[in-house]
């Protein structure tokens, strides 16, 4: 039997990924980190900013996301998110303007405690990459 | 009649006008093929954020205390109409469209009694409505700047919204925009985004999900996002039939300058003949009354 299932990544503007032939997937969940085998029960997830890796046959692929809904059912995975990039072809200095944003927002006084804790993940994400 | 120097002058300002009109409709084909494209892409996006507030909804037993974007606060007396239109002009019956099916859902409200508030945009908008319904338009939005339709700006809208609606300003919020069938038709739509309606729901999912963290606070975050991501999707629906639009209206406009270009050149050429027998027939007088 095939360990395989379908992963479906959308951003606003198009389809980011579609691919047929996962074999795992890691995503930054909301309370954790959180690794998707086939016939994984069926979870509606938020994700915190993190790196979504990507296994398969043709190898491992690793996405750069900010944040993202997950929705797994039925084998299929959907992940919406508004911001992804593919860290196999991110700039560097796309990174460092990301992160230089974060650390700009963290720095502003009126930010709440998730917001606050959101771009702190962001920022330790980021600064792993370099 | 005109004189020929006349009739000269206006074929050469309809033929430059022809010729404008002709570019135009080339930009807008070009323009037209990259926004149905960005329309066609991004509906997957909005169909799946669609389908999880579903399976969520479905899932919560509590109605009473559900989130408000998703319930409404239970009363229907002020309305948000947010009618979304184009900043250029030239585009056909594209702005009156969405005007119109506006205004006779507005004068309904009216006439049940209901507050109405205002947002446009887009600067058309603004200005048709601004005339009658001056008094109740609350804000102007206008993305003038950013040529294509990008989630930033939808997003910004989407804020905005939802700012008003936790400070209790509105019950009810709809959106209009033109929904984009074929480069001939679009369609105006009214949408209501608050409190969401479940129309066509076809509620497949008698599946439990596993909800990480629950799904009150899932919900209450995905909310929001479903506002600014039904307004991305209104705008990419919009553009696309801005662009459809000023096809076909330059398009038509560009075969009746043709049209008038003929009619004048048969005009022209009649009345130079008419002269040239007048003077014909003069030389030809003359020369017989020697």
């Amino acid at each position: 039997m095939s360990e395989e299932f379908k992963i479906e990544i959308v951003n606003p503007e198009k389809s980011f990924l579609v691919k047929e032939d996962v074999s795992e997937v890691v995503v930054p969940a909301f309370e954790g980190e959180m690794g998707i085998l086939k016939d994984h029960i069926s979870i509606i997830s938020f994700l915190k900013p993190g790196i979504i890796k990507v296994s398969s046959k043709s190898g491992d692929e690793n996405y750069y996301i900010e944040d993202g809904i997950v929705e797994f059912k039925n084998n299929n995975l959907s992940i919406l998110t508004s911001s992804i990039y593919n860290l196999s072809d991110m700039d560097k200095s796309v990174q460092q303007d990301l992160l230089k944003k974060a650390e700009e927002e963290a720095g502003k006084s009126d930010i709440n405690d998730q917001a606050k804790y959101l771009v702190d993940q962001k920022i330790e994400v980021l600064k792993t990459l370099n | 009649m005109a004189s020929l120097d006349d009739l000269k002058k206006r074929i050469a300002s309809v033929k430059s006008t022809q010729k404008i009109t002709k570019a135009m409709k080339m930009v807008a084909a070009a323009k037209l093929r990259k926004a149905q494209e960005s329309a066609e892409k991004g509906r997957p996006y909005s169909e799946k954020m669609n389908n999880v507030i579903l399976n969520l909804s479905s899932g919560i037993s509590d109605k009473e205390n559900a989130p408000k974007l998703l319930a409404g606060t239970g009363q229907d007396k002020v309305h948000l109409c947010v009618v979304m239109t184009s900043d250029r002009g030239l585009c056909g019956g594209f702005n009156s469209n969405i005007i119109k099916k506006a205004k006779s859902y507005f004068s309904k409200i009216l006439d049940e009694n209901k507050e109405l508030k205002i947002i446009t945009v887009g600067s058309k908008g603004n200005d048709q409505l601004k005339r009658i319904y001056g008094d109740k338009i609350i804000e102007n939005i206008s993305f003038k700047e950013s040529k294509n339709a990008n989630y930033f700006d939808a997003d910004k809208v989407g804020k905005i919204i939802i700012e008003k609606f936790e400070a209790g300003e509105f019950d009810v919020c709809t959106i209009f925009y033109n929904k984009f069938k074929n480069v001939i038709t679009q369609i105006p739509q009214a949408q209501q985004i608050i409190p969401l309606n479940d129309e066509g729901s076809e509620n497949s999912s008698d599946e439990s999900y596993e909800f990480e963290p629950d799904e009150d606070e899932i919900l209450s975050n995905l909310l929001p996002k479903n506002i600014s991501t039904q307004i991305f999707k209104a705008m990419l629906e919009n553009s696309a039939s801005e662009q459809g639009s000023r096809m076909s209206a330059m398009d038509n406009a560009t075969r009746n300058a043709g049209e008038m270009v003929d009619k004048l050149t048969i005009e022209y050429n009649r009345s130079r003949q008419a002269a040239i027998t007048k003077e014909l027939i003069e030389i030809i007088s003359g020369a017989e009354s020697l």
